[in-house]
């Protein structure tokens, strides 16, 4: 199977993820958005390493897997906190940042 | 030593200037007197030691205090240089000065700011000395602008009346216009000579570096400072309106010294003229002609200050009129015959103005010959001095430069020159006649005169008398002993013994029919000139300079203030400022809108970055071939 479409793959899933990080509210959709963008640096990572002959990238690869599974458990810990005090998971919600509007 | 004699003034101004500051209520009229008068004195007898070494045929004295600036070929040292032409100058400037302070004592006595005048009358004299000791143009410059601002500060001393400070501001703007010309010159003489030194010296040496073209530009350019400093057409309206100072200061700086400072320039630069004889020419025409008009000037002013004015615009007229022909040596004589006269001439006006109660319209005198016995006499040699009456002092300096003028064939010249030296005569004689000899009218008591007022009077008479022996010609039996210390770049004169009697004759002759038709016109019943023809009232408003100047320079300048203060301000240039600040405002509204705290929009913003970002790098740079 020749690499492109395991680059086109990775952009796909790269995209979707994109397109879900800002057009959605929901913080576990947001979560899963992020992961499908790293899912497909990932893919990327591993295809590289077969084209190239290299072990070292496959190997970085099942790392970022571990990574990420740590990383879920932190996420849920986190979201769930953050429901018990808010009652929400819409990430417009967390907006405490914003800048308060200025009458010019 | 040398830098002593410009030291010590600026030190006592300074010193003086500090305890009148510490209290301006305090006469202390010993202290002032004896540093105010001493310091000058010191001044004196340490440029007669230096004077005497030059007479004794030594080099020019050189004297550097330390470095100034010093950035690549741009060195200028604080340094003093006492070459014969500096020499004659300081002798008779402190001579004179200590000799005006010691009247000033007199005159200055029941004034408030005795402390202050004092303070300023040093500083005066410091700065000139200054001038005149300078080793290179910058410095000279530093002197040129001290004796400016010394002058604004005599002038405007009667604060407390707004004409007077009108009068010190018109003198230092008019200055300033001449100062242009000044620095110009000197910024060009420093580009064209590419860093070979900067002293007068090595300019000297290296004048031929210097095209003809470039030359002619700088003698105009410095001659453009002299005319605003020595009251030159067209840059001489300043002078007359600088009589509200008081008196000492008129005698000092507004007739023996500063004023010839112009004059000491051109001979100061002598070497660059004696290059340019075109530039000599246009200098002796201005001068020719600020002689005849200031002569005709003052054959019909009233105010006894503003005559003598008048006249000091004329001597000086006559003064570059030697200078612009080549005869450094006959200008730099009449500056020195000059300051005795007209220093004598300002003190006698002033001993009459305290002796009368502040008075100064001539026509209000009259017949003071009896009642003011000793400043009559010294005046009338003062007056003789002026008017070219042998053996006086003035008649020597001025036939020399009339001589020059027919000499060098410049007929014009030599008969505006002629011509002026009877006006001279007769409005010199109609300002004596009119004080001292016509009918008196009645009067408060004469004001006592203090001895300090009146010894320097017969001193400078003295002089008067007798310093125009120094420069006697050998057609007058003398060997022009000033012309050959002096050692100035003289322009050869080829001309008979007969001629020059001749001329003299005709001098003497102009002179005495001045003085004769004065006497008849204004020794029994002196009348002020009354405006009873176009030409007379042309003349008493003095051709309406001072109306000219404000209508074609003055108003153009005021109304342009005034667009730009009152239309081009607030409307263009704030208005520009304005709509940025608004433009900033909606702008920042707008930004303000982005930064709505959702994580989400962030992500967009990132996305949107990186994607052009990455279509630039990929179009522009081709990252991807």
């Amino acid at each position: 199977m020749s690499p492109q479409l395991f680059f086109l793959l990775a952009s796909i899933l790269f995209s979707i993820g994109l397109v879900g990080l800002v057009s959605r509210k929901n913080l576990f959709v947001l979560y899963m958005s992020i992961e499908l963008m790293l899912s497909s640096v990932n893919l990327l990572l591993a295809t590289f390493s077969k084209v190239l002959g290299d072990a070292g990238g496959s190997v970085i690869a099942l790392l970022i897997i571990a990574v990420i599974a740590a990383e879920a458990a932190l996420f849920l810990a986190m979201t769930v906190h953050i429901y018990r005090n808010n009652r929400t998971v819409d990430s417009d919600h967390f907006d405490k940042l914003r800048e308060e509007a200025h009458n010019a | 030593m040398l830098s002593l004699i410009v030291i010590l003034p600026f030190l006592s101004a300074f010193i003086m200037g500090v305890v009148y500051l510490g209290d301006t209520k305090k006469k202390r009229y010993l202290f002032y007197t004896l540093i105010g008068v001493g310091i000058p004195a010191i001044s004196t007898v340490l440029s007669f030691i230096f004077g005497i070494q030059l007479l004794g045929g030594s080099e020019p004295i050189h004297h550097t205090l330390f470095q100034w600036i010093s950035i690549g070929d741009f060195n200028i040292e604080i340094a003093f240089m006492a070459d014969r032409l500096s020499v004659v100058m300081i002798s008779f400037i402190t001579f004179i000065g200590t000799l005006i302070h010691i009247y000033a004592a007199g005159y200055m006595k029941e004034d408030e700011g005795y402390g202050k005048f004092f303070a300023y009358f040093n500083l005066f004299m410091g700065s000139m000395l200054l001038l005149v000791l300078a080793d290179n143009p910058i410095m000279m410059f530093v002197g040129w602008e001290l004796v400016g601002l010394s002058s604004y500060l005599l002038i405007g001393f009667y604060h407390k009346e707004s004409s007077n400070i009108t009068a010190a501001n018109k003198a230092f703007i008019l200055n300033r216009v001449g100062d242009f010309g000044f620095i110009m010159a000197i910024s060009l003489l420093f580009i064209s000579l590419e860093g070979s030194g900067f002293t007068f010296e090595s300019i000297k040496a290296n004048i031929s570096m210097i095209d003809h073209e470039t030359l002619t530009l700088i003698g105009i350019l410095l001659f453009v400072g002299a005319m605003g400093k020595s009251a030159q057409i067209p840059l001489y309206v300043w002078l007359p309106d600088a009589m509200a100072g008081p008196t000492p200061v008129s005698a000092l700086i507004h007739a023996a010294t500063m004023v010839t400072a112009g004059v000491y320039m051109v001979a100061r630069y002598s070497f660059i003229y004696i290059e340019i004889p075109d530039v000599g020419l246009f200098i002796a025409s201005i001068g020719a002609a600020s002689a005849l008009f200031a002569a005709i000037i003052a054959s019909y002013q009233s105010d006894i200050k503003k005559i003598l004015a008048y006249s000091t615009m004329s001597q000086l007229g006559y003064m570059f009129m030697a200078v612009g022909l080549g005869a450094y040596s006959s200008g730099i004589f009449h500056v020195f015959t000059h300051a005795f006269f007209k220093a004598l001439l300002f003190m006698g006006a002033g001993a009459v103005i305290i002796a009368l109660h502040h008075e100064q319209n001539i026509f209000k005198m009259g017949g003071l010959k009896k009642e003011l016995k000793l400043v009559y006499i010294t005046m009338f040699i003062a007056t003789l001095a002026i008017s070219g009456i042998p053996p006086f002092a003035g008649f020597f300096s001025k036939d020399a430069i009339l001589i020059t003028a027919f000499a060098s064939e410049h007929y014009i010249l030599w008969s505006i020159g002629s011509l002026t030296a009877m006006l001279t005569a007769f409005y010199m004689f109609r300002l004596l006649f009119t004080v001292f000899h016509s009918q008196p009218t009645q009067r408060k008591k004469l004001h006592a005169l203090p001895a300090t007022m009146t010894t320097p009077l017969v001193i400078l008479a003295f002089g008067s008398a007798t310093v125009g022996f120094l420069g006697a010609n050998e057609a007058y039996g003398g060997n022009s002993w000033i012309n050959t210390f002096l050692a100035l770049p003289d322009r050869a004169l080829n001309i008979s013994h007969a001629t020059e009697y001749m001329l003299g004759g005709l001098n003497v002759f102009l002179g005495l029919l001045g003085m004769g038709l004065a006497y008849k016109l204004f020794a029994q019943e002196a009348q002020e000139a009354k405006e009873d023809s176009l030409f007379r009232k042309v003349v008493i408003h003095k051709f309406y300079i001072d109306e000219i100047y404000g209508f074609f320079i003055l108003k153009p300048l005021l109304v342009l203030s005034d667009f730009i203060a009152k239309v081009m301000d607030p409307k263009i240039f704030d208005g520009f400022i304005y709509l940025n600040v608004w433009g900033y405002r909606k702008a920042a509204v707008l930004f303000n809108r982005l930064q709505n705290g959702k994580v989400r929009y962030y992500a967009l913003y990132i996305l949107i970055g990186v994607s052009v970002m990455s279509y630039y790098l990929i179009l522009k740079l081709k990252v991807m071939s």
